[in-house]
């Protein structure tokens, strides 16, 4: 039928070959009937034709290599899918000849246009190197370059591959570490997991132990512990990368996907500091309820991890259910006896003495362990978890009771004075119980502490004497023991029956036995050749023994990785990567910076966040400038509690490799965005282009101070010192730019020459109109020049070289979204009608509730509000509300803002913009501003 | 990553396989079978297994073994998390998940599976994304494909996974424009034997049914939002709004999906709708017990419990069972000593009880374990938990799509009463 001309023929026959593949049969004779039809133009067949490839080709390679041309055009096909499923297919089929053509491919691929084929090729490395391990210098240098790579598409593949070829080369994560952080939330699940499990190896090799010491310090906050491995003995101040990870892990413990959240729970474990580790219990115990298999994994993983007391709280969710199947039962009690404490031990008890009616016997005999293990841990229980389980000695059911009798066994050993009673009733329940290791356990106690029961112990021995021949071998030796012990304490009575019981066990048939009893004659029998051992004879037998530590069959487990295979198998698996130990001292933070040139220093760069989510403290700068200049190291750090500084990006450094910082930045603006809107909008507001200017504008002198912003510092810039301001004023050359005014300072001792701009690099629409250039500028002295921006809507930095008549210095400005805009008058009727059509839009309404103490009148409104946005005030009858307005500079839209006070302390900001992100960035400037 | 799948069935035949590497024999699934016999029950069998050169991970949905074949170390959450979406996604594809259906559309399982991992690395899970790409079979589409000879495989290459909202493909359109969201709460709660409750928690979902035309952006909110302890989300949600504001604002995915799993906080105190009276004696010596068993409302606020279905496992000494049920019938398994009653809705006039004498094996002591009491039960149009939707906009589009939101409440896996005598404190 494949040799028919019909495809429906043909498709037929391959669905019959795919069915024989499924079921496992052999059909690798069919393979060059197959193989012709590779080239056959029905999407079906072809499918089906790879499917069948896939399997065959690396047994028959000679007749694979027919249809390598097939995939070699597919590679060059216009459609991006094509382009991607040859690469698919080509990478899939194991056959070694044709790696060079593979590599070219890959090679090709990764820096295709489209992401998704550049996913492909992520994908294709690890096959291609499983194939060809020698490729994989060639492998890393195109893993290095998708790493660059800004799409969420692309990340979770090529950190799969990343870790299958070379998770040794951790520097290549360096420059992508925090753009891993920060598009983590946007990667599928899948790839999330990988990122995660990397960035937990990651950040163990490249930050500091959070919790280095909380051992004996009352666990304050990390930030003031003291690093004593540290030669300097600085302050331990989390690495803000460090803090970067766990911020932007945690909204992942939400995720519906289990191994998400397992993967977010192990790098919390990890790399967390202890006080918040916590976070990951709530999320642990949702999957605990989900699925029963799901259950059995994350308790193996967690079971010794509970100590710390963070599944407190969720006692109850470990409650053991009828139908859960034993396994999981057993597991569950372990987790009880974990969680066991001084004050829900009586809780756990009464649960647990439920447990001992279960019809599953093996449970029950768990749960009696578990008894004796809650009673070793804790002291104050001892006596009632003796108590109840010297009732369940009268149970009926005889595994029950010999379960009992062992645990109690290990439990008296402990403090055997107090409980010679219990000791005369086990010594009792020989008569009844049948089960060997109940036996042998009684008759050792009874041995063991045969002074505290003298009476007892001898009867119990005759008895013993005799039924020994019909005894287990267990309690054949324990009875022997019991004998020489009474035989050295009480040797007037139990001196025959020694002998008996001996010369039983000298003809018994098992060998250990006749040992057994040989040796103890030998020792305890006084003869005239044994003289010098015999002495010491009761020394060896009635020794202090030491207790038992009740454990845990699941111990041990502690260094591997949370969540892995080799951690629930407790065996290192094949490809399992070390958790390395924290670092003594942090490797130099300043890897992770994007890429810079020698003389470059970034001073005081702070990425722009929103206002939602309470954040640590997030510094990008502190890094130590390495030109050799300035004497003085300059290292700013920002506090992100002053707003006014938070808000706007600014950064001068001065190397033409800059735009990738600013990618970067503008990345991570775009998320943010993308968090708070539909991804479509994103799209449309990266669409966005010019829009039509619109007519002129009034201009107000703003009602409050400039705000400087610095552009060089004087050290950076030799001694030239820019700052920057947006004086709102108009721009006269061009109405949709915005003023931006440059102070120039030289401090330097020598002039300073022909400074102008050049090479300015800028998002696509926007402009730049320079200022002219200063021929002069003497030493000590100071200038001003005004230049325009039209930063087309966007808080995207204008970058450009600063020259003088020696160096060039990168800069960028980056405005401030309230700068964007200019002041309108309106009137409030007109405010109200433009108000409303803008509702159809979407508007931004955030509840502002200030401090009441702080009396924010109408005029501090004003003031904050005109300060943080270039806006107007409408006049308006009501004194409750103030209203503002203003146009964008460059498309001219409307941005209409209202601050409403309402009562004792609360107020209502309605921000209505027909741009989004201009509204929403604006209502946080806003926010900010006004709860300042 | 994976290395191949097995699909192996209730009585041990692998009757798929599937290669993502090279070829892994079959005969690996000897150690799995192996350890199927070892174990008493189907469930008992441990998900992870360890053979010199591989390791299997296996999962039992519809009593089918998935058995993922591992090479090397991978968490093992991320296999079965797979294999729990593979499920689901022929689920969803041919609505049950049998060996039959599967047998029945081999090629597309194969091509699902095909598209569903590449290298054993995850590459398409999304069901909108695979739907676009294979179309699942139905009726009509079978017969009009052995008539024309066309296939399942959709003509047009999806963009769904190139686009912004990976969940959702583009395109979508629908006459009737139609949102449903159902919120279906479990209520699973252990009550001792005088009737005081040991736990009991209450989990819930809200699944949806989304047929909108275009990119609609849902917002949902709740009457009272603070009742959700634990929340998770399905992708679209938006992490964000939810912390600030406790309103779900999404994209919606196409079709059917679950939009969010919560857990209500222990706290608030959970009301049990049903509570049982019972009394179950052996006497030492004779061989009967006695077994009286009433069932009752309480706290359902006027809405009826139905499909009521009461199961116990009876101490193994029990050898049958003379009950006289005044509703429903029951049954008894005199090998497995279940007993099962299903009551069907209880009548507040005339309570449901089941009476009557037990047999016990002659001579046999009275047994000392006490049977446990499972009861499942649904309750419609009402959330126990008191959950309530305030409203669900949309914007982004310009109809009126029709919306609808039903509540129910089931019994989890076990509102169990155990019935126990207390040994000792």
């Amino acid at each position: 039928m494949l040799d028919s001309n019909k495809d429906a023929l043909k498709l037929e026959a391959m669905k019959r070959i795919v069915a024989m593949i499924a079921r496992g049969k052999n059909a690798s004779d069919l393979f060059p009937a197959v193989v012709k039809n590779v080239a056959c133009k029905n999407i079906e067949v072809k499918k089906l034709v790879y499917v069948y490839l896939v399997r065959y080709a690396e047994e028959q390679q000679d007749l694979a290599l027919l249809s390598i041309s097939t995939f070699q055009r597919g590679l060059k096909d216009p459609n991006q899918l094509i382009r991607a499923s040859a690469l698919r297919v080509l990478s899939s089929i194991r056959v070694t000849i044709i790696v060079p053509i593979m590599m070219l491919a890959i090679k090709e691929a990764a820096s295709d246009m489209s992401p998704y084929v550049r996913k492909t090729a992520a994908h294709a490395i690890p096959k291609l190197y499983s194939l060809d391990p020698e490729q994989k210098d060639q492998l890393i240098e195109v893993i290095e370059k998708l790493l660059a790579d800004k799409t969420t598409l692309v990340a979770g593949s090529v950190v799969m591959a990343f870790e299958e070829v070379c998770p040794e080369r951790i520097d290549l994560i360096h420059k992508n570490y925090r753009k891993l952080c920060n598009l983590l939330i946007d990667v599928e699940e899948w790839g999330q997991v990988v990122i995660i499990n990397m960035l937990t190896r990651y950040a163990r090799t490249q930050f500091l132990n959070p919790n280095i010491n909380d051992e004996d310090e009352d666990e304050e906050k990390e930030k003031q512990a003291e690093v004593s491995a540290l030669a300097k003995r600085k302050p331990y101040v989390m690495d803000p990368d460090h803090r970067l990870l766990l911020r932007n892990t945690k909204p992942l413990l939400q995720s519906r996907n289990a191994a998400v959240v397992m993967a977010v729970a192990q790098l919390y474990f990890h790399l967390a500091p202890k006080a918040e580790v916590g976070v990951i219990a709530k999320a642990l115990v949702r999957l605990l309820r989900k699925i029963c298999q799901f259950i059995s994994i994350i308790l193996n993983n967690f079971l010794f991890r509970l100590l710390q007391g963070m599944f407190e709280p969720y006692l109850k969710s470990f409650y053991i259910r009828s139908t859960d199947p034993t396994q999981i039962k057993i597991l569950k009690l372990e987790v009880l006896t974990n969680l066991a404490n001084e004050t829900n031990i009586s809780t756990i008890l009464r649960e647990f003495q439920t447990y001992i009616k279960s019809m599953d016997k093996d449970f029950v005999a768990a749960t009696i362990q578990a008894i004796g293990r809650c009673a070793t841990n804790i002291g104050e229980v001892r006596d009632t978890c003796l108590n109840g389980l010297v009732q369940l000695l009268s149970n009926r059911d005889e595994l029950v009771v010999a379960e009992s009798v062992v645990v109690i066994k290990k439990l008296l050993q402990m403090q055997p004075e107090k409980h010679s009673d219990i000791i005369k009733h086990m010594a009792k329940l020989t008569d009844n119980i049948q089960v060997p290791m109940a036996r042998a356990s009684i008759l050792w106690l009874i041995g063991e502490y045969c002074e505290h029961v003298p009476k007892i112990a001898p009867d119990v021995l005759r008895k013993m004497a005799k039924s020994f021949t019909n005894e287990e071998d267990i309690v054949k030796l324990q009875i022997i023991n019991l004998a020489a012990k009474l035989y050295l304490t009480n040797s007037k009575q139990t001196k025959l029956l020694t002998q008996y019981v001996l010369n039983l066990a000298k003809y018994d048939q098992n060998y250990d036995i006749r040992d057994r009893a040989r040796f103890i004659r030998q020792l305890i029998v006084p003869t005239e050749k044994s003289g010098a051992l015999s002495k010491y004879a009761k020394k060896l037998f009635l020794a202090l023994k030491p207790a038992p530590v009740l454990e845990s069959p699941f111990k041990d487990r502690d260094h591997f990785q949370l969540g892995s295979l080799s951690h629930l198998l407790n065996a290192k698996a094949g490809g399992y990567q070390e958790l390395p130990d924290w670092p003594e001292s942090a490797p130099d933070p300043s890897v992770r910076n994007v890429e810079v040139k020698e003389s470059v220093r970034a001073v005081g760069t702070v990425t722009y966040r929103d206002t939602g989510a309470p954040r640590a403290q997030q510094t990008e700068g502190s890094r130590e400038p390495d030109t050799g200049s300035g004497s003085e190291s300059v290292s700013v750090s920002v506090e992100s509690g002053s707003p006014s500084d938070s808000e706007e990006s600014e950064e001068s450094s001065e190397s033409d490799e800059d735009e990738e910082e600013e990618e970067k930045e503008k990345k991570k603006k775009k998320k943010e965005i993308k968090q708070i809107f539909a991804p479509v909008f994103t799209q449309r507001l990266i669409n966005e282009g010019h829009s039509v200017p619109d007519v002129s504008f009034q201009t107000i002198a703003p009602s409050s101070a400039l705000k400087n912003y610095e552009l060089l510092h004087r050290i950076t810039g030799e001694g030239l010192s820019v700052e920057y301001c947006f004086s709102r004023q108009a721009f006269s050359p061009d109405a949709n730019m915005v003023a931006v005014q440059m102070h120039f300072t030289n401090n330097a001792t020598s002039d300073t020459k022909n400074l102008h701009i050049e090479d300015v690099k800028l998002q696509s629409g926007m402009r730049v109109k320079e200022f002219a250039e200063i021929e002069l500028l003497p030493a000590g002295e100071a200038t001003t020049a005004v230049m325009g921006v039209d930063f087309c809507d966007s808080t995207q930095a204008a970058n450009f070289q600063l020259c003088t008549h020696t160096r060039k210095f990168f800069v960028s400005i980056q405005p401030p979204v309230g700068e964007l805009m200019r002041p309108v008058f309106l009137t409030e009727n007109e405010f109200k009608k433009e108000q409303s059509e803008l509702r159809e839009e979407v508007q931004h309404i955030q509840e502002v509730s200030y401090n009441i103490n702080t009396s924010l009148n109408e005029h501090a409104i004003v003031q904050r509000v005109t300060t943080a946005a270039n806006l107007s005030r409408v006049p308006c009858g009501s004194d409750k509300e103030c209203r503002f307005a203003g146009k964008t500079v460059t498309s001219g839209s409307l941005v209409l803002a209202t601050v409403a006070t309402k009562d004792e302390g609360a107020a209502q900001l309605t921000v209505n913009c027909e741009k989004m992100v201009i509204g929403t960035m604006l209502v946080k400037d806003l926010l900010l501003a006004l709860t300042q | 990553m994976i290395h191949s799948l097995f699909l192996v069935n209730a009585s041990g035949d692998i009757f798929l396989e599937k290669h993502w590497k090279s070829v892994v024999s079959r005969s690996v699934c000897d150690y799995f079978f192996e350890a199927q016999e070892r174990a008493t029950e189907p469930e008992n069998v441990p998900p992870v297994i360890s053979t010199p050169h591989h390791y299997l991970i296996s999962v039992l949905r519809h009593r089918i073994y998935f058995v993922a074949v591992i090479q090397s170390e991978v968490p093992p959450l991320f296999v079965i998390e797979f294999l729990h979406r593979v499920v689901d996604t022929f689920q969803d594809y041919f609505g049950v998940c049998t060996e039959a259906a599967i047998k029945d559309n081999v090629v597309v399982v194969y091509e699902l599976l095909e598209e569903m991992l590449d290298n054993g690395f995850p590459l398409a899970t999304e069901s909108n994304i695979l739907k676009e790409l294979i179309k699942p079979p139905t009726i009509l589409r079978t017969m009009v494909n052995t008539i024309t000879g066309s296939t399942n495989v959709g003509e047009q290459l999806p963009t769904g996974q190139l686009s912004v909202v990976p969940w959702r493909r583009t395109g979508v359109k629908y006459t009737n424009n139609e949102a449903y969201f159902d919120v279906v709460e479990e209520i699973d709660a252990i009550i001792d034997k005088s009737g005081s409750t040991i736990t009991a928690e209450i989990q819930g979902v809200i699944d949806a049914c989304v047929k909108l035309t275009g990119m609609p952006d849902l917002t949902l909110s709740f009457m009272n939002p603070r009742l959700l302890d634990d929340v998770s989300f399905h992708p679209c949600v938006r992490f964000k709004r939810w912390e600030a504001e406790r309103i779900l604002s999404f994209i919606p995915p196409d079709g059917n999906f679950r939009l969010l799993s919560y857990h209500v906080s222990s706290q608030n105190l959970v009301a049990i709708p049903v509570y049982v009276k019972h009394n179950i004696t052996f006497r030492e010596g004779s061989s009967q017990g006695r077994f009286d068993l009433t069932l009752g409302p309480k706290q359902t606020m006027g809405k009826a419990v139905e499909a009521v279905l009461v199961s116990s496992q009876l101490p193994r000494g029990v050898l049958n069972a003379n009950l006289n049920p005044s509703q429903g019938t029951y049954t008894f398994d005199p090998v497995t000593k279940l007993l099962t009653w299903d009551v069907g809705k209880i009548n507040p006039q005339k309570l449901p009880s089941l009476k009557g004498t037990m047999s016990l094996q002659a001579g046999a002591s009275k047994p000392d374990e006490n049977p446990t009491i499972n009861i499942q039960l649904k309750i419609q149009q009402m959330a126990i938990s008191g959950l309530k939707v305030n409203r669900l906009d949309m914007y982004g589009e310009k109809y009126k799509p029709f919306k609808g939101i039903k509540y129910m409440t089931k019994a989890g896996k076990s509102v169990s009463s155990y019935l126990f005598e207390f040994l000792f404190i």
